[in-house]
């Protein structure tokens, strides 16, 4: 593994692709204790390891580690959400995709995606597993309330907003399951690693 | 119960401990106090332990009623401190009675008081942390006319004398990286050294620096990467941003450099106008093309 000094107690690793990211960071939030990092935290092409009390002597030791790649092995948890597809920005996706509603909601649907990364809001999960090539343009103008629950996308992910809040992404539909259960000990229910299979109901 | 209820809260006070470190990975900001020796140390004055949550104050300090006798200790930003009209002192534990009214007033050096009492505020935890998270909204919401905050009831001997740290010079110090080769070497040559003016926009999150735009050389786009406190992260202006302890758990932009930890404190006490110089400290710039072992 290769890594950057990231200020005095940090270590960013980094990672040829989304894949990479997803075994490197299997195996250092395994290895969390034994480096003695108090975070462990994935993104799209990094992993960072905090604090660290010697970054440098676990810098040398992190180049010795040769990493096997993804196996099947380091599939999290799986978990299943409903989602009425009656977003508003339905049609612009279809338009961008080139298919229609229906189109969009079928793949949505047939993909198994991975939680890749969280960030922008606490529960928030960048999930890939989109068709190579299927990318999905942000509005140009971010919407001031994104209601808790919308399922979106933007780039090569889809995500659903765990609470109310500013957004760009586009809006493909709605689920009622809770993202965000602060009172749980794993309080997000979409953390890295957890596969996630989105299911289409009827709007009520 | 002892409690304190609120006449004025200032232009923003929050309740603030050292945060919830450990959930980076879930888009958790670590949040807590961004002067964090002055929490501890009026923690430390009150005989609590360190870490337990106080009251931290901007700008204009604060106006609140005692519900039951406690003891209290004002640290980090100087300030005047009135117990029922008499001035008292500060940096140092302060008994007060039942119904007395306490003020702090505007900062006389720094930007923001810390107000530790006997037990600490007893806010509800969340994931272990009563600290308010003014980016995503976790724990207390920042204070109002009228809230009344219960304190705890377990703590110690107030502390006789206290080593009160003077006002640390306002100098950041960095280390480069880790995407110091995103920038020009005019840039890098320039930054070292070089004063940025702390702009009006700056606050729980970020620290915004303001004076020579920091040119990149490349025009491409960094994807999404972690970030940690105290990074100085670069947007397209040029114009860098010092993540404090609200900031997001992950950004767009490339990070030149990371600011000491001890120097934290300074960027929490800067105000708006005031002039900050940047330091290289640890290069570094050997170590960021290191080859893993073949």
């Amino acid at each position: 593994m290769q890594a950057r000094r990231v200020g005095e107690h940090g270590l960013l690793v980094l990672c040829d692709d989304a894949a990479t990211v997803r075994a490197t960071y299997a195996e250092l939030r395994t290895r969390a204790r034994e480096l003695g990092a108090t975070e462990v935290v994935p993104a799209a092409r990094t992993v960072l390891l905090d604090g660290l009390a010697d970054p440098e002597a676990t810098s040398v030791l992190l180049a010795s580690w040769e990493l096997l790649g993804p196996s099947p092995d380091l599939a999290g948890p799986e978990v299943e959400i409903e989602v009425s597809y009656d977003g508003p920005d339905l049609d612009e996706v279809a338009a961008q995709w080139r298919t229609d509603a229906a189109g969009v909601v079928r793949i949505h649907q047939e993909c198994t995606f991975v939680v890749a990364f969280c960030g922008f809001a606490p529960g928030f999960a960048y999930c890939t597993g989109l068709p190579d090539g299927l990318v999905t343009t942000r509005r140009s103008e971010p919407r001031p309330r994104v209601p808790a629950g919308s399922v979106a996308l933007a780039g090569e992910f889809t995500s659903v907003y765990p609470r109310t809040s500013p957004g760009g992404w586009q809006l493909i539909g709605a689920t009622s399951q809770r993202l965000w259960l602060p009172e749980r000990a794993e309080p997000a229910l979409l953390a890295p690693g957890t596969r996630v299979r989105f299911v289409g109901i009827q709007a009520r | 119960m002892t409690a304190i209820e609120i006449s004025d809260p200032g232009a923003l006070t929050t309740v603030q401990d050292l945060g919830r470190p450990g959930h980076a990975h879930l888009g958790v900001p670590r949040s807590g106090a961004l002067d964090q020796p002055a929490l501890r140390l009026a923690n430390r004055l009150v005989g609590n332990e360190e870490g337990l949550a106080g009251l931290e104050t901007t700008l204009t300090g604060i106006r609140f009623r005692t519900r039951g006798a406690t003891r209290l200790a004002v640290s980090g930003a100087t300030c005047d401190v009135r117990v029922d009209g008499r001035a008292m002192p500060w940096g140092t534990p302060i008994s007060v009675t039942d119904g007395s009214l306490v003020e702090l007033g505007p900062v006389i050096t720094g930007l923001r008081s810390y107000l530790a009492f006997a037990g600490g505020v007893d806010a509800d935890p969340v994931l272990g942390s009563r600290s308010t998270d003014l980016l995503s909204g976790l724990g207390p919401t920042p204070l109002a006319v009228g809230d009344v905050l219960s304190l705890g009831t377990s703590y110690g001997d107030p502390v006789a004398a206290e080593a009160v740290p003077h006002p640390a010079a306002p100098v950041l110090r960095l280390d480069l990286g880790p995407r110091a080769d995103w920038f020009t070497e005019a840039a890098l040559a320039s930054l070292d050294g070089s004063s940025y003016t702390v702009g009006a926009a700056s606050n729980r999150i970020g620290l915004r620096l303001i004076g020579a735009a920091l040119a990149r050389n490349r025009d491409t786009e960094l994807p999404t990467e972690p970030m940690v406190l105290g990074a100085l992260q670069v947007p397209p202006s040029g114009q860098p941003v010092v993540f404090l302890h609200d900031h997001p758990t992950t950004g767009g932009y490339p990070v030149i450099g990371v600011v000491r930890s001890a120097d934290l404190p300074v960027c929490a006490q800067a105000r708006p106008g005031d002039l900050l110089t940047l330091r290289v400290v640890a290069p570094r710039r050997a170590e960021q093309g290191r080859q893993p072992r073949s």
